[in-house]
């Protein structure tokens, strides 16, 4: 048996980051990938939490480090990728225990349970993750059948009340289709479907919205929405699209090379957001209100090369409220501006280490 | 916040051989880390050095024969003797009284010299002039009878000799014979691809007819076809020829389906954009497109050319004595008794499966380099 | 460049009427027979004025990539006209046009396209990407001339010149995106079709984009075609827009008729599934119900009329007409007019 962590345990430091409705909590994640041409710190460092019932949004444009932060969090990561610090802890489904993920092999037989019983992704492309050439029945019933002891009679009930429950039209039909035969937004129903199927604790959902279109994604999202209030799930919403995040998240995690740069409720990131990488991605989507044919502000420069990271805050070669001498040299931390809001910035931590 | 949209400093500078390499480039990279192949590589060189300059590397006259030197063994050198030394030991043959047969026993007492870049025999260099440097030649050649490395043949030739010269002709009889069925096959399947419709149906029946028939019953067909009376050089043009004209439809149909997917591609579009002719976005854009992938194909066919033209000539239907290629040279090791008492006849099989697994090897990498998420 | 200040004697530039393009749909046998059309676009007519900048939003499988594809015949249409106004103020057709014919008029119509990776030839540097349309078309055969060109282009991207040698692999998505800009211009064209130019680009290289896309317009008096799937860029970036929906444009206005007033119940369902950036303003989650349907058999009636909440008996038996219900606002829809009033 694993030693069980007791909240009192998870105090590392100063700062409580779990508590009794804390279901998933992330400390300082690093996960490298090691290459010929060099190390990429895909994810640096990164911490967050996701209490009971809440959606926490991650966002960030490519090469950010938000998928491969929830890679990591389920154990899936490729080589040559590592995770090679941080903790993450979990509480499990059948006795409430508080467990870190870490301690588990990542390929063996109880992680293997924590990813289809407790934690279940829905992925980008639905495509990839459904098989052509089983009907989307057969792939309900075995996914039910392979955590849940119940004849294949009752599985196919379940499957057709999931189907349902995710509102696919005519649901007893559809299970003799195969994956191909759907639309894209109906083949992300059956993935959240699918994911639902053993009701997981954390749903993690890797831009699902990504590839199909706004109408179906409204449809899409309000369904994710209504069933995740409905059961009070857990849920990582990672998206590069704003307006999603805006929409779906209760918190906002916002990721920049790899670093959490700041992270707050969703109504504070949007209306007073700290950082400003935060600032300029907001100022930059042309909006309904925005001037019409008139220059956006933009983010000046291009990402960085992932080989090639700039010392001290990773944002500072592109960042309008540079600090020479001091953004280029130390790496900011994240500091609270309020009770939930953190931001890892230089403007926002100076007056707090003065008067420390 | 900054509103410079079109800073001309905006790109990051770091210098890096990366930004400015061809893709060519990237490529050898690539290629440079597959270890194996790269030392393949290597190998293959070295072949190609042989098939270039038989005759510097060989020690006798492929074709000369020793009526009293037949079947002899292979013969060691040694570069030891109370010190550094450069010599053999010649070989004394007896006559056997009962059976008659020849058998050779190493002579201890006398040790011939080498020496190497010495003279020997004059060989042709590329066609072109007249040499008898040797890479290893008897010090006394005046004197001395000459060494065998690998014995000697039924009349007594000389075997090592013979196998690079059978290099040449079988490498490059791959070599050509690839090259014409590329040639082929990228020209009719780059048409099949690029214009699609009608003409894509003809070829693509085309194909399907020659790759439904049998390729062993044609290839005996053709070869017998052959005038008996045709020289040396037309019988090496034929086989090639038959040899390329059978195998040219595999890479047809890789250029084929990989055109089908380039036609789709939005540079392509674009070159159509930029006014460019059919021919000009064949050969501009997708032909290199394909060629390090072609590169990979050709070198994964020449060893299947070399297996073909060894098989063919072995089984005599293929290039016929006095030509000398490496299935000339097994045929020598064809029947019971050779295999039995000249088991080193068998020794051209090595060079054939040394040369094809290098190959093979070196298209393997070559082909994961230029196509590294295949 | 304001939205109604658009005079008499400004030029038509291109002229589109009834473009039809149908993907002939084959089955598998040896004879290939046509077993059924793909009618992805159907009986489009729209309009262009020189400067000012049209676009064309919808969901994948509108027709609006096939429609700007046909215009700078990347594909040939079935049937229609497509008249562009030569830069000697001859009219000619381009639908008409044979390759050979077409290949004068590249020098005015160009295209910028969505996935800037697949745009750019991988195995070409930047100096002869960019130079090929100078060489072909413009018959600039001296190398030395024709890299100061393009170093000329670069500047005007925002890139450096000296980066002319290097391969596309050498450059982010936002920086390749203006080397296909930078081609696009390299023989000065009139019209410029972008084909969802920002979509495949992170949120804050999107603004450097568009930013981009409209300074040249203002400094080079381009015409833009403007095909995008997001209506916020479509609304920030366009004078007018036409809304498709399977292959028919089902709303053509003025961008700020269409987004104060959005008369279709398309065009209004697709405004209110846009996610906005403010988690105040929740969407209106009522979303759209169902999907898009196939092409290949389209709703009988208005195509939109299985999704629509308004439907009756007439929208299920007859396509409505793409008719003119307010100024300058047109719509294809039997209830736009009573909609509208209620």
């Amino acid at each position: 048996m694993r030693p069980t962590l007791t909240i009192e345990r998870c105090q590392l430091g100063s700062e409580s980051f779990v508590n009794n409705e804390t279901i998933l909590s992330v400390k300082g994640l690093k996960t490298e990938f090691v290459l010929d041409e060099g190390t990429a710190k895909a994810v640096d460092g990164v911490s967050f939490k996701v209490d009971r019932g809440q959606v926490v949004g991650i966002v960030g444009e490519s090469g950010c480090g938000k998928s491969v932060t929830i890679k990591s969090i389920m154990g899936i990561i490729q080589k040559p990728g590592k995770i090679v610090e941080g903790r993450i802890f979990f509480r499990l489904k059948q006795n409430e225990e508080l467990v870190d993920l870490r301690s588990y092999d990542s390929r063996g037989e109880e992680m293997r349970n924590i990813r289809g019983n407790d934690i279940a992704l829905i992925p980008q492309e639905p495509m990839a993750a459904l098989s052509p050439v089983h009907t989307i029945g057969n792939q309900l019933v075995e996914a039910i059948r392979l955590h849940r002891n119940i004849s294949k009679k009752e599985a196919e009930k379940v499957a057709v009340e999931r189907m349902r429950q995710v509102g696919m039209p005519s649901p007893e039909e559809r299970m003799s289709v195969y994956s191909w035969q759907l639309s894209g937004g109906l083949r992300q129903r059956v993935m959240i479907a699918m994911a639902l199927m053993c009701n997981p604790r954390l749903l993690i959902a890797d831009e699902p919205t990504t590839a199909i279109d706004v109408t179906t994604q409204a449809q899409v999202l309000s369904l994710l929405r209504e069933l995740q209030s409905a059961q009070e799930l857990a849920m990582i919403f990672i998206t590069h699209d704003l307006g999603v995040v805006a929409q779906i998240a209760d918190y906002v995690v916002v990721m920049y090379l790899g670093k959490v740069v700041e992270k707050g409720p969703v109504d504070d990131i949007f209306h007073s957001p700290g950082h400003p990488y935060t600032k300029a991605l907001l100022a930059s989507i042309p909006t309904i209100h925005t001037p019409a044919r008139e220059e956006l502000p933009t983010i000046g420069g291009s990402l960085p090369h992932p080989f090639n990271r700039p010392m001290g805050c990773p944002f500072h070669p592109r960042c309008a409220a540079f600090i020479p001498g001091t953004c280029d040299k130390i790496p900011p931390t994240l500091t609270k501006i309020s009770s939930q809001h953190s931001v890892s910035c230089f403007l926002h931590s100076e007056n707090l280490v003065d008067t420390q | 916040m900054s509103t410079a949209t079109t800073d001309p400093e905006e790109l990051v500078d770091f210098d890096d051989a990366v930004l400015v390499a061809p893709n060519w480039k990237l490529v050898w990279w690539r290629f440079k880390k597959h270890r194996l192949a790269f030392y393949s590589g290597f190998i293959v060189i070295l072949i190609v050095i042989i098939a270039a300059f038989p005759g510097f590397f060989s020690t006798q006259d492929p074709y000369e024969s020793a009526t009293r030197g037949s079947f002899m063994p292979p013969q060691g050198i040694h570069i030891w003797d109370k010190g550094p030394a450069f010599y053999a030991y010649a070989a004394i043959g007896k006559r056997n009284q009962t059976t008659l047969k020849m058998e050779w026993v190493v002579d201890e007492e006398t040790k011939v010299p080498l020496r190497l870049f010495g003279r020997g025999y004059e060989w042709e260099v590329l066609g072109l002039f007249k040499s008898n440097i040797h890479l290893l030649a008897l010090r006394n050649p005046d004197v001395d009878k000459p060494i065998h490395l690998l014995g000697t043949d039924r009349l007594g030739r000389d075997q090592w000799s013979r196998v690079l010269y059978g290099t040449q002709v079988s490498l490059s009889i791959g070599l050509l014979a690839v090259f014409l069925s590329t040639v082929i096959g990228i020209f009719l399947g780059g048409i099949s691809g690029y214009f699609g419709g009608l003409t894509d149906m003809i070829i693509q029946r085309m194909i399907e007819l020659l790759q439904s028939i049998p390729p062993i019953p044609i290839w005996l067909a053709l070869s017998a076809s052959l005038p008996r009376t045709w020289s040396v050089t037309q019988g090496y043009i034929a086989i090639t020829a038959i040899l390329a004209l059978i195998t040219w439809t595999g890479l047809a149909r890789e250029v084929r389906g990989r055109f089908l997917v380039l036609r789709e591609e939005d540079f392509v579009v674009a070159a159509k954009m930029s006014g460019c002719s059919r021919m000009r976005i064949v050969f501009r854009h997708m032909v290199p497109t394909l060629s390090s992938h072609i590169i990979a194909a050709v070198t994964l066919a020449i060893p299947v050319m070399i297996i073909n033209e060894t098989f063919l000539s072995f089984l005599g239907l293929g290039l016929r004595p006095p030509a000398i290629s490496w299935g000339v040279l097994l045929q020598e090791a064809q029947n019971l008794q050779s295999v039995a008492l000249a088991p080193w006849l068998m020794l051209p099989g090595v060079a054939v499966i040394v040369t094809v697994i290098a190959l093979n090897i070196l298209g393997d990498g070559l082909r994961d380099a230029a196509d590294p998420y295949h | 460049m304001t939205d109604n200040s658009r005079s008499n004697e400004q030029l038509l530039l291109l002229e589109v009427k009834g473009l039809t393009k149908f993907f002939p749909i084959r089955s598998k046998g040896l004879r290939r027979k046509v077993i059924g059309q793909a009618r992805a676009v159907d009986d489009v007519s729209f309009n262009i004025f020189e400067g000012e900048t049209l676009g064309l939003v919808g969901e994948s499988g509108c027709g609006k990539t096939t429609t700007a594809r046909c215009i700078v015949r990347a594909l040939d249409p079935t049937s229609g006209e497509i008249l562009f106004s030569h830069s000697d103020r001859e009219t000619v057709d381009i639908a008409a046009l044979s390759d050979r014919e077409m290949f004068p008029l590249r020098r005015d119509v160009q295209m910028i396209f969505q996935d800037p990776y697949a745009s750019l030839n991988p195995r070409m540097n930047i100096l002869d990407i960019i130079g090929e349309s100078l060489l072909v078309i413009g018959g600039m055969k001296d190398r030395t001339k024709r890299s100061k060109r393009v170093a000329e282009l670069l500047k005007l991207v925002g890139l450096r010149p000296e980066y002319m040698q290097r391969f596309p692999h050498a450059f982010s998505g936002g920086q390749r995106q203006r080397i296909v800009i930078a081609r696009a211009l390299a023989l000065k064209p009139r019209l410029v079709v972008a084909d969802e130019p920002v979509s495949a680009l992170d949120v804050s290289v999107q603004a450097q984009v568009l930013n981009l896309m409209l300074k040249l317009q203002q400094e080079l008096n381009l015409t833009y075609l403007f095909v995008a799937h997001d209506l916020s860029v479509v609304k920030h970036f366009c004078d007018r827009v036409a809304v498709m929906y399977l292959g028919k444009i089902v709303e053509l206005a003025l961008t700020t008729s269409l987004f104060e007033g959005p008369m279709h119940p398309y065009t209004k369902a697709l405004m209110g599934a846009v996610p906005e950036a403010d988690p105040r303003r929740k969407a209106a989650m009522v979303p759209l119900i169902g999907e898009v349907p196939s092409p290949v058999s389209p709703p009988s009636g208005c195509h939109f009329h299985p999704r629509c909440p308004h439907v009756t008996e007439l929208c299920k038996t007859t396509m409505p007409a793409l008719e003119e219900i307010r100024l300058g606002q047109f719509v294809r829809c039997h209830r736009a007019a009573e909609l509208a009033a209620g």
